[in-house]
């Protein structure tokens, strides 16, 4: 019983003991447009070391992350983002990769903001 | 004359085929959240020219282009809309004005019933517009619309309703309310009946085995309740029914928002059963008669910046039941031989507390903290035979979530303690048993965002009655293609039986009770342990532009240990250890369609192999239909002026049922072994005349089956043959209520 609260303790311990720069919350704007595009530029996100937490707004087109900045940065994310299809400042998407995203994703349109975004 | 009619018709036919018509109104909300229409609208088939406006009504007609499927709505200042078209009629569709910037609302609902198919676990969420569909008034009755739990009569004079999942009774269902244990111990026959429907926000039912979080008792599955809550629900709430059997009741909500963080409600229900119905002639009453009063007061604090959110919550209820021979006078004739009566008096004290905090910097890392405290007292005779039981109990549990990495790697873990003191009198012997458990737990999940997803937990319990034990859960998903989802999970479960509060019909009878118990901690008896594995495949699919959904379930639970009931003397109730086997192997296949516009079906088939091994032999489990079909048929015509009518219609049929042995009694209290199968038939219609108020009158059991003799030896209820508890339908007829529901 008692090393089972020791254990738990420990667990407790390391999560609370994150110092801030493990924990740097960065804001950036990513281009896109609809839900679609909220998974794709989150997945691409998330599966890159050291971010612990990624979530992109459709609306305000602002992108969120949590990351350790010993083993990420936000050039390293714009880069990933870009490399599936998604512009930001300072990074462009591939244009092949651009050109294979489903209709209501090429946000490069603006014809494209009026397509169902909704439900995807 | 017939001949040019009908060519006439069908020329308008033909040529409604060639200009058929796609129309519809285009609103937006005012500042009190109603709808007004918007003119001058830009109505158009997607990547095309083909296009019109809103007129000053904001109606629109647009010729049909099978090929152009999606229409876009657009206008100035709002947000553009674009909506597949399957359906003449469009409805309202709402334009969200640019500034709100919220979301765009099509105004089509999501179901009131929802499978998910992401969720690692078997999860299906009901809402409170689900719970509407049913007659009434309470927890048990709010599953009679849903496939997923089956509701069954205890017996033929308690009247009690008792759920079952996976063909398992309630005592091998964990229920919580707000993710605290409810209904356990000695609430476990009557406990469904003591939650108002009228409080209950939504349901969620988990099939198999639950999470580690809530606990080691849940074997079959996991049901929990969320009640409405102060600072999001109506302010005020007001719903009377009444039936035929005089049976009538009553529940109002008050909520007061105090400041933009806390919120106060206060929660009233009352009911009474004051009908002498016997219309089968058989001396006793076929409903109980009963009074409840139930209050609860609730208080929700959430403050959004900080990250603290709380509820605290005191309920308390007073219960009475009066069953038996409609003759039977309370004064005069309690625990005696002049008439068979019984009375069962609760009264019940619930207090609650839950405090979180999500980090402000960190929005997936919270803790929570969670306590309750209960104290039920009943009171009870029936016949001659005297049951009382107190139970006081205590529960905390603390839950730390955080993640490892990123959040594709979430886990929860934390510690709990839980302390359950049972004082009984059985006739003239008492029983009592203190449990207190200390545990932690550690959960795990993990998403690989392309389909794959599990959760896995582990607890650790130590526990004075059944040692220290390992409580493994384990939930997978996996998407095998688009929309479609295959789940599978196990689990194991640990549970002292509670023999008399979870058996309290064996007291209507003259059965005589037999523990065959050896050293156990629990009468005698060991604890259950049992095994659950499941597997389920749901397919969600477009059919004729409508969405439609396809699940199997397979679920087998193996006892190690049980307790096993048994009621195959008809002289004897007997409880003692399993030695042997004893499993439930079920498989359900769902199918839910809207076949029409607003018009859904809802199918079930449901097969059942429930097997134990009695003293006697391998046998059946009694009372267990072999198979359920389940029909529901719901439609909805389009809301007008904020008016609308509701359709609800309902078919169970109950495959037969193996009756417990009574080949020992003489003849004529001798039954058939198997209880034929039936169907029973329920619908509503409601009536909205506006967002405040709506009317509804219903049918239940409107086939009018009842089972023939639902005792036996009523005549002589102090011989030896008297019997109660052998009921596999209903004992009363087909009943039809009216109420209505007011809410501002």
């Amino acid at each position: 019983m008692k090393n089972t609260f020791l254990i738990l303790l420990t667990i407790l311990t390391v999560a609370f003991g994150h110092g801030q720069d493990k924990n740097k919350s960065v804001n950036f704007e990513i281009k896109g447009n609809c839900s679609m595009c909220k998974n794709r530029i989150e997945k691409a996100a998330i599966k890159i070391k050291g971010v612990k937490f990624a979530s992109w707004n459709s609306e305000t087109k602002e992108f969120h992350a949590i990351i350790d900045e010993h083993k990420s940065s936000i050039d390293a994310i714009k880069k990933e983002i870009a490399l599936v299809g998604h512009d930001s400042d300072g990074f462009t998407a591939p244009q092949k990769v651009y050109d294979s995203l489903p209709e209501c994703c090429k946000y490069r349109d603006p014809n494209t903001m009026h397509m169902d975004h909704g439900k995807h | 004359m017939r001949l040019s009619l009908l060519l006439l018709i069908m020329f308008a036919f033909s040529q409604a085929q060639a200009q058929f018509q796609v129309n519809g109104r285009v609103v937006e909300y005012n500042d009190k959240g109603k709808t007004i229409p918007l003119p001058n609208a830009n109505v158009y088939w997607l990547s095309s020219t083909i296009g019109t406006t809103t007129d000053s009504m904001g109606k629109f007609e647009i010729s049909y282009q099978p090929s152009l499927k999606q229409l876009v709505i657009s206008s100035v200042g709002y947000r553009s809309d674009t909506i597949p078209v399957n359906r003449p009629n469009l409805g309202n569709i709402v334009l969200i004005s640019n500034v709100v910037l919220d979301e765009v609302v099509v105004e089509k609902q999501v179901a009131p019933l929802q499978k998910s198919l992401f969720k690692a676990q078997n999860v299906v969420t009901v809402d409170s517009r689900e719970m509407l569909k049913a007659a009434c008034c309470n927890l048990s009755e709010s599953f009679e619309t849903n496939p997923s739990v089956d509701v069954n009569l205890s017996d033929a004079v308690l009247g009690a309703k008792q759920i079952q999942m996976l063909g398992l009774t309630s005592p091998y269902l964990m229920f919580t309310q707000e993710n605290m244990p409810a209904i356990r111990g000695a609430s476990q026959v009557f406990g469904l009946s003591f939650i108002p429907g009228s409080w209950i926000e939504s349901i969620q039912i988990t099939k198999g085995a639950g999470s580690v979080l809530n606990g080691f008792e849940s074997i079959s599955g996991h049901i929990n309740s969320e009640l409405v809550k102060p600072l999001t629900d109506k302010r005020f709430f007001l719903n009377m029914y009444a039936n035929n059997f005089e049976r009538y009741e009553f529940n109002s909500r008050f909520n007061h928002v105090i400041t933009d963080e806390l919120g106060v409600g206060l929660y009233v229900h009352a009911n009474l059963r004051n009908g002498y119905i016997d219309n089968n002639d058989d001396s006793f009453f076929d409903t109980p008669l009963s009074r409840q009063v139930n209050l609860m007061n609730r208080w929700q604090f959430v403050d959004s910046e900080s990250g603290w959110v709380g509820y605290a919550n005191i309920q308390y209820l007073s219960d009475t039941k009066e069953i038996g021979q409609t003759d039977f006078d309370l004064e005069t004739d309690k625990l005696t031989t002049n008439a068979w009566g019984s009375e069962i008096a609760t009264s019940r004290l619930d207090l609650s507390a839950k405090v979180g905090y999500v980090f402000p910097e960190l929005p997936y890392q919270s803790f929570g903290f969670q306590t309750a405290y209960s104290n039920h007292d009943q009171n009870s005779f029936y016949g001659l035979n005297q049951y009382d039981i107190d139970h006081q109990s205590f529960y905390s549990n603390f839950i730390f979530s955080s993640i490892i990495g990123s959040t594709q790697n979430k886990f929860k873990t934390g510690a709990s303690f839980t302390y359950d003191g049972f004082k009984e009198m059985v006739n003239t012997i008492p029983f009592r048993r203190n449990d207190n458990a200390i545990g932690a737990f550690f959960e795990y999940s993990y998403d690989n965002l392309e389909g794959l997803s599990l959760v896995a937990g582990l607890r650790v319990d130590n526990h004075n009655n059944l040692g220290t034990f390992l409580t493994p859960r384990f939930h997978m998903r996996y998407s095998l293609w688009d929309k479609a989802s295959l789940r599978a999970s196990f689990g194991r479960g640990k549970r002292g039986a509670n023999i008399f509060a979870e058996n309290q019909q064996l007291f209507a009878s003259s059965r005589q009770i037999v523990i065959n118990g050896t050293n156990g901690n629990y009468y005698g008896l060991n604890p259950e342990k049992a095994w659950n594995y499941g597997l389920s495949f749901i397919q969600k699919l477009y059919l004729w532009n409508r969405v439609m959904d396809i699940s199997i379930d397979y679920y087998r639970t193996d006892f190690e240990d049980q307790v096993v009931v048994d009621w195959e003397n008809p002289r004897a109730i007997s409880f003692y250890n399993l030695s042997g086997k004893s499993y439930s192997n079920s498989i359900q296949v769902d199918l839910n369609y809207e076949i029409l516009q607003d018009f859904y079906l809802r199918a079930t088939y449901k097969y059942f192999d429930v097997v134990t091994d009695y003293n006697s032999g391998t046998l059946d489990r009694p009372l267990q239909p072999s198979y359920r079909f389940f029909i529901n048929l719901g439609y909805e015509t389009q809301m007008k002026n904020e008016s609308q009518w509701r359709f609800d219609f309902t078919a169970n049929t109950l495959g037969r049922q193996r009756l417990p042995d009574t080949s020992s009694n003489p003849s004529e209290f001798q039954l058939d072994g198997w209880a034929p199968s039936y169907t029973l038939i329920n619908a509503q219609v409601t009536k909205v005349f506006s967002n405040k108020l709506e009317f509804y009158i219903g049918g239940e059991n409107i086939n009018n089956f009842t089972q023939s003799s639902p005792i036996i030896a009523p005549n002589d209820p102090f011989g030896t043959f008297f019997d109660s508890t052998v009921l596999f339908g209903p004992v009363l007829g087909s009943a039809c209520y009216a109420g209505f529901r007011y809410k501002i």
